[in-house]
């Protein structure tokens, strides 16, 4: 990790790595020789970010569209400044209130951007493959910014990021995630880029949000919080989508919390010294207690954000490397 | 503290298949000592049974009541006084009130007042879902938490089976025992009598058997996927029990339950249009009734139950096919079940054994066994004795009794629950 002066475009370029694809749409695009240095780069971007100047121009005269057909505040932000601060000209469309509802399909909605020209296309679809599909009819590169209940890659980046500074290494932890794994394509992206890094993965949910064949993704899984959390080193929180909540999945929100939800009772289970983490937004006094959320001593859940955007820059960054004229 | 010895009496403890001379100890509710023959043992104060029947408290898990919301048809009280004076010393209560047992605080309700009453062991089974509405789930782990020793919807079926399936995965989780009726929901609709020659002849709609196979071949699908824990509520067919004892072959475990009228009456009984026979479900065939007491026989019933389902006079006294299903069976349990020695050739500790040993192990429960530190929920018969019933006399609010004007063998001559004497 660098130290935070001082980080100039020059250091930027000396760690800048081509992305390993054209598309970042699974965490399987990933190897395990690239991540680590998409990780330094991170680091970089980090120190970066905490300079008052934040201006760059790796991308400059760039186009990044933001596709979300989903309503998202924060991962659309946040890939919105990754990409501005790096000096590209950035487009959000709000297509999850616009062109959908006017009844054109994914792939006119593709068609009509790609001829627009743009470099780097970031899509966010309720639909798992979504982000495949349209990689499949657009010149540009695609970024997944969570397909359905499939994969949100950079997502699992951010996380990776955010562990590798708080332990320093990542081969040796154990990670509980612990929720909705069913419906989570961050659980998805976590358990692929942490197995891929050497990491022990555990699945902590009720039977009902647990997909029943998750043992063959070489996951140990488990029902009951204590047997699950002991041992753990980071505790990973889902968010439960509170439509699932009323009896359909879970019977209430509050046998939820009472079994499922972590508090101060439950993360002592933990390693001592477990980090706690969320990929927002939370669900307060449902998945988890505010006490500890907002307990910076063991709360990784702000450093998720600050690494989300630093972690994109370089997803971004290393995507442009690929066109080798920067 | 006091104690008190029941000596000189036949003991019968199916879980240990003793079937002999001898008597108990017992201290601070529980059993102290069990002796085999005549020994003598001294103590505070000695009942001579003078060699009556002494077994564990029956354990009756599928007990009606009106409380909360019918409370004229049966209140705990009155649901727990018909209990002891039929041996009864655990009644399990269904969650079919108004309000439906389905959260933890009415599980708490339940316990408390039974407990309050001090006579018999009242404990609840939870909702399997909310308001028994067949498609919310119920706060099954919260309920567990607070004492509910199983969940189920009781008479209605789970007909989503999505939600079912869930129900069972979910409960899984903490290894709560799922019961349920197996019945198909569309060929019952509007049935009060099981379709035969005999129901074609009175004009009733008849339920048919297979019914209850198609429901319970989807219910043994869905544990086999699911791993849940899960009882059979209330067999009543031949051909289900084919299909169950199927499935067990395979290595399924399920448990099963049969309701004491399914064993002591057949579909001959509403001949006259008795509403008191009238049952759900209803009662079969005499095949089917032979097959049951078969299965009794060879061990393969787990539980066999009062299906104690008060009925006020208001709510029977109609057209047989108006008048509401169940009967009340808590007192007559006992002595009904005492036919299956008489009549057709039983084992009493076979007879015994669903009544108390198995009921126990299915729920957790450490009562139904006579075994030093088991509670003393004890009850003292004399086997032989004979009774006419009458159903006027009854301690439940509500008289709705089949076996009204039959002779029985077999009279309660005292219940113990926790050492206590409560009849």
């Amino acid at each position: 990790m660098t130290q935070p002066h001082d980080v100039t475009d020059q250091t930027i370029r000396e760690r800048l790595i081509p992305f390993p694809k054209a598309h970042f749409l699974a965490a399987s695009d990933l190897n395990p020789f690239v991540t680590p240095q998409l990780l330094d780069l991170g680091d970089a971007f980090v120190d970066f970010n905490r300079q008052s100047s934040k201006a760059l121009d790796l991308l400059h005269g760039r186009t990044v569209v933001n596709l979300f057909f989903e309503n998202s505040t924060r991962t659309s932000s946040s890939f919105e400044i990754a990409a501005k601060r790096l000096g590209a000209d950035v487009v959000t469309m709000p297509v999850a209130s616009s062109s959908v509802k006017k009844g054109e399909t994914l792939i006119d909605t593709a068609v009509t951007l790609n001829a627009m020209k743009p470099d780097i296309l970031v899509i966010r679809h309720s639909a798992s493959g979504a982000a495949e599909l349209l990689s499949q009819k657009v010149g540009c590169a695609v970024v997944n910014a969570g397909d359905g209940r499939h994969e949100h890659p950079t997502q699992a980046l951010l996380d990776l990021l955010s562990m590798r500074r708080a332990f320093g290494d990542v081969t040796s932890l154990t990670v509980a995630i612990c929720g909705d794994i069913t419906h989570s394509r961050v659980a998805r992206s976590n358990v692929a880029l942490l197995q891929m890094m050497g990491a022990r993965v555990r699945l902590i949910g009720p039977p009902t949000l647990v997909p029943g064949d998750a043992d063959r993704w070489g996951c140990e899984v488990f029902h009951d919080m204590r047997e699950g959390l002991a041992g753990c080193d980071v505790v990973m929180m889902l968010r439960l989508q509170l439509e699932r909540m009323a009896g359909a999945l879970v019977p209430s929100t509050r046998e939820y919390f009472r079994f499922w939800g972590l508090d101060r009772e439950k993360l002592a289970w933990a390693k001592p010294g477990a980090r706690v983490m969320h990929p927002g937004p939370m669900n307060r006094g449902v998945e988890i207690d505010s006490d500890v959320a907002d307990d910076l001593d063991v709360s990784l859940i702000q450093d998720q954000v600050e690494m989300g955007v630093a972690a994109r820059m370089a997803v971004l960054a290393s995507l442009s490397a690929r066109w080798g004229d920067k | 503290m006091t104690t008190l010895a029941i000596l000189n009496a036949r003991l019968l403890d199916p879980a240990s298949d003793y079937d002999g001379p001898g008597g108990v100890l017992i201290e601070n509710g529980r059993i102290v000592r069990v002796v085999h023959g005549a020994a003598q043992i001294d103590a505070d104060q000695v009942i001579d049974a003078d060699g009556l029947c002494l077994s564990p408290g029956l354990i009756d898990i599928r007990v009606k009541t009106g409380e909360p919301g019918a409370e004229p048809k049966e209140t705990l009280k009155s649901a727990s006084l018909a209990a002891a004076a039929g041996g009864v010393t655990t009644i399990v209560v269904q969650p079919d009130t108004d309000p439906a047992v389905d959260d933890p605080a009415m599980v708490d309700f339940i316990q408390r007042r039974g407990a309050a009453l001090n006579l018999v062991n009242v404990r609840a089974a939870g909702a399997a879902t909310k308001a028994l509405d067949g498609q919310r789930m119920a706060e099954i782990g919260l309920m567990d938490e607070a004492g509910a020793l199983y969940f189920t919807d009781g008479d209605k079926v789970i007909v989503n089976s999505r939600t079912l399936q869930r129900v069972m995965s979910y409960a899984a989780a903490f290894n709560a025992l799922i019961a349920c009726r197996p019945s198909d929901p569309w060929l019952t609709e509007g049935s009060v009598a099981a379709s035969g020659e005999l129901a074609t002849r009175l004009g009733l709609s008849g339920s048919p058997a297979i019914a209850e196979r198609i429901g319970l071949e989807r219910d043994l699908a869905l544990v086999e996927q699911t791993g849940a824990r899960f009882l059979v509520d209330q067999i009543s067919t031949e051909g289900a029990l084919e299909t169950l004892a199927r499935a067990r072959a395979k290595g399924l475990e399920v448990a099963v339950s049969v309701s004491i009228n399914h064993l002591c009456f057949n579909e001959v009984d509403i001949g006259d249009y008795r509403t008191f026979y009238r049952l759900d479900p209803p009662l079969r065939s005499e095949a089917d009734r032979q097959a049951l007491i078969e299965a009794v026989r060879e061990g393969l019933i787990d539980v066999i139950t009062s299906a104690h389902a008060p009925a006020p006079a208001e709510d029977k006294r109609r057209p047989f096919a108006e008048a509401a299903p169940g009967a009340v069976g808590l007192e007559t349990l006992l002595p009904a079940a005492l036919t299956l020695h008489h009549e057709d050739g039983l084992d009493l500790l076979d007879v015994l054994r669903p009544l108390t040993q198995g009921p126990a192990a299915l729920l957790g429960l450490d009562a139904g066994v006579l075994a030093e530190g088991a509670p003393a929920d004890l009850v003292l018969f004399d086997p032989g004795a004979p009774v006419i019933v009458d159903a006027d006399t009854l301690r439940s609010k509500s008289k709705n009794s089949p076996f009204d004007g039959r002779r029985l063998q077999g009279q309660v001559i005292g219940t113990w629950v926790g050492g206590r004497k409560v009849f």
